[in-house]
């Protein structure tokens, strides 16, 4: 290798913080969007590298379901407090509580697909004109279809048949009044760039990633954690399970894998090894062929 | 390890989106769950198979139409190289996203369908692969099956491409006869094309040799960011955040700010807990310098022993992709680097016919068109012409009424 072409790891690195310094150049008002999962941990890890001894630009923005794994708001409040950054909380039971949505009901009901309301709502509140965000193009087949600046009309919709051209690193962050951006920062990486990047860095993660003992039950093929949150009835059987999570979100849709990964280099040689993709195991992309193209369109991430 | 960013390009149908979809599939780059959805999917080909095109072609319209609308990106290694796929729509009204993956590719592999040889499409992107400057190029003449797998079919296009390539300046051109529907010589070479020796495709991609930017080359820091912590015991702490764009950067390396013309000495150069001796092309760092000069987003650090051109007043190309057509009349804004300032097109010095490739007298500029003007711009623009330097001689044209990315500009010299 040339001591002039930067490694694979360290060219996404760089990319990514090129990205959230245009933000914090182009926008007024930017926000990180901050989920709890390991790429978000890892663009507030790349936001130090962007930012530090400064502060970082834009505060933190969690949208919280309400039924979250314990162990990601744990983590969330730690990072917070360690990193000193401000984190703003939207909560979809305040959007329930305004009538402004409707919980769901039956075996499947989940909240996911109310958070994109209490998004959009955070959005409007905080007047946010950028949103950054931890979509990778690799996760899903109209993801892999996104610029990394992302315009949303003022509902917050993606129209995919109107992207604007986006050309070279030079990105066109003007907007009218009412619309906003979503910032795509490791658009290029993969599930599995991004576990080398956090080995690599040493980043701590909510123990969740890693396999433990949980309570599971079996719902449409998939290993869901036992909860309040999971509407069970008299065919759920409750079994004990070594598993881990791939990705994090609601609890009612993110499936387990079973998993003897103690540790990320266990994690990183059953990722590589993997023959499902990591969108296999959430339930939310399940529903029909163009599922996540149509909550994009709709305000979703 | 390193990457290549490659693009598909050529007319429609010529079959990009399946030689992707072979690519991956053959390469077993597919997971499981994907590879159900490819099975349960009712876009099939003819013969019952399973349309590969799908695995790119992830929005509904297109799978509706069976046509590309918009890049998408695929990622995928192996043991050689990572590589970071754009498959481009061939649809001459999508030449805007054809564009926008083109202008980070480091190689282009250009279909042309055995059947019909090089068209005009063939030759609209062959010509802006050329302006783009993409260093390899890889002619795959697809649908191989088609033609009977005939040598002299492959000849005859290859022929032809040669006088196109000439025409628009195509250098390192590899031509490869392939069926992307059947997978001969996509991963593995094929029986049927014995009379050809040289590499399958993927073989060619892990080795293909990619130019490597050298220090050399002039040392250029567009400024995005100034870190002023502003704290206690920070007080005096001042780094302009940036990516290096071309060159290299050194500790006590005298360097001047563009456009005021200040110059410094980097004292310090860091990236985030490391201090650096030395910030190559491609990083993200923070700079500081000796003196205390006012230096915001929009400027640019050069090295003081070569710097960039600094005028507004420049000849470029340029590609129009919005459906309004160019008004020279109008105020647009450019975009070069970190600055945004206002511009006008204030004269088109001609048109490219794409089917002749000469340069006609232009009364308009529409979607698509391509050629040369001059842009003069608010303030003067610290650039260097592309073909010495594409990382500090690209710029776009946005217009301020609709917000919208509507031209690209290719900057070619300043005009005195
Ligand atoms: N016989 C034959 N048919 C092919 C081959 N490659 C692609 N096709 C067919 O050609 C048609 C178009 O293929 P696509 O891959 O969608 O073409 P494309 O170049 O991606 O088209 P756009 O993206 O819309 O420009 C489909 O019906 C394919 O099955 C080939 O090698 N042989
Ligand atoms: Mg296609």
């Amino acid at each position: 290798m040339s001591k002039y072409r930067l490694d694979y790891l360290d060219e996404l690195e760089a990319e990514a913080i090129y990205i959230l310094r245009e933000v914090a150049g182009q926008f007024e008002k930017p926000a990180l969007l901050f989920s709890g999962g390991k790429d978000s941990i890892t663009l507030v890890h790349l936001a130090m590298k962007a930012f530090r001894p400064g502060k970082f630009p834009f505060p933190l923005v969690h949208i919280d379901t309400g039924h979250n794994f314990e162990e990601t708001i744990t983590y969330r409040d730690e990072m917070v407090a360690r990193i000193g950054e401000k984190l703003i909380i939207g909560h979809v039971q305040d959007s329930i509580n305004e009538g402004k949505v409707i919980e769901q009901k039956g075996k499947n009901a989940s909240r996911n697909a109310l958070q994109t309301v209490t998004l959009l709502d955070t959005i409007a509140k905080h007047k946010f004109d950028a949103c950054i965000g931890g979509a990778r193009r690799d996760e899903e087949k109209a993801r892999a279809k996104e610029r990394i600046f992302s315009v949303r009309d003022e509902f917050g919709q993606w129209d995919p048949k109107r992207q604007r051209p986006e050309l070279w690193n030079i990105y066109n962050g003007k907007i009218h009044k009412g619309e906003n951006v979503r910032v795509f920062p490791i658009s290029n990486w993969t599930e599995l760039d991004v576990w080398n990047y956090i080995r690599r860095e040493n980043i701590p993660l909510p123990t969740i990633y890693f396999a433990h003992q949980r309570d599971c039950i079996t719902r449409n093929g998939q290993l869901m954690a036992a909860s309040p949150f999971l509407n069970m009835d008299a065919d759920d059987k409750i079994e004990s399970k070594n598993v881990r999570f791939r990705t994090v979100g609601d609890m009612t849709c993110t499936a387990a894998v079973e998993s003897y990964a103690f540790e990320i280099d266990d994690i990183i040689h059953e990722i590589a090894s993997s023959k499902i993709s990591e969108r296999g195991a959430r339930m939310d992309d399940k529903v029909s062929e163009a599922a996540m193209e149509d909550r994009k369109k709709g305000g979703y991430f | 390890m390193d990457i290549l960013k490659f693009i598909t390009a050529g007319s429609v149908d010529d079959g990009k989106s399946t030689l992707i979809g072979r690519l991956l599939y053959d390469s077993e780059a597919i997971l499981v769950d994907q590879l159900e959805a490819l099975h349960a999917s009712n876009r099939k080909n003819d013969d019952g198979s399973i349309d590969l095109a799908i695995l790119t072609d992830g929005l509904k319209a297109e799978r509706e139409q069976g046509i590309t609308i918009d890049v998408a990106y695929k990622y995928f290694e192996t043991d050689k190289r990572k590589f970071i796929i754009a498959d481009a729509p061939g649809h001459i009204q999508y030449t805007r996203n054809m564009v926008t993956g083109a202008s980070n590719a480091g190689l282009a592999i250009i279909l042309i369908d055995a059947r019909k040889g090089v068209i005009e499409q063939t030759t609209r992107h062959s010509f802006l692969v050329s302006l783009l400057q993409i260093q390899q190029v890889v002619v795959a003449v697809n649908k191989m099956d088609m033609v009977d797998y005939s040598e002299d079919v492959f000849n005859s296009i290859v022929a032809d491409y040669k006088v196109l390539a000439g025409k628009v300046g195509l250098k390192n051109v590899t031509y490869i006869p392939v069926s992307a529907l059947k997978g001969d010589n996509i991963v593995y070479p094929s029986a049927k094309i014995s009379w050809y020796t040289g590499d399958s495709l993927l073989t060619h991609l892990e080795n293909v040799e990619l130019e490597i930017d050298d220090t050399s080359a002039h040392a250029r820091l567009p400024v995005q960011w100034v870190v002023r912590p502003q704290t206690d015991e920070l007080h005096d702490y001042r780094g302009y955040a940036g990516r290096v764009s071309s060159g290299s950067f050194k500790v006590n390396d005298k360097v001047t700010v563009l456009p005021s013309g200040f110059s410094s000495t980097i004292s310090k150069i860091e990236f985030y807990d490391k201090t650096p001796e030395e910030a190559i092309a491609g990083m993200s760092v923070t700079v500081h310098l000796t003196d205390n000069i006012d230096i915001s987003r929009g400027d640019i650090i050069v090295n003081s022993a070569g710097q960039p051109q600094l005028s507004n007043l420049i000849e470029a190309d340029l590609c129009w992709m919005d459906t309004r057509p160019l008004d020279t009349t109008l105020t647009y804004l450019v975009q070069h680097n970190t600055k945004t300032i206002r511009c006008k097109i204030s004269e088109v010095l001609y048109k490219v016919n794409i089917n002749t490739l000469e340069k006609d007298h232009a009364e308009d500029f529409k979607l698509n068109d391509i050629g040369r003007i001059v842009i003069k711009t608010a303030e003067p623009l610290a650039f260097d012409p592309y073909q010495l330097n594409k990382a500090n001689g690209g710029a776009i044209i946005i217009d301020s009424r609709t917000n919208v990315t509507v031209g690209a500009l290719i900057l070619r010299q300043a005009v005195d």
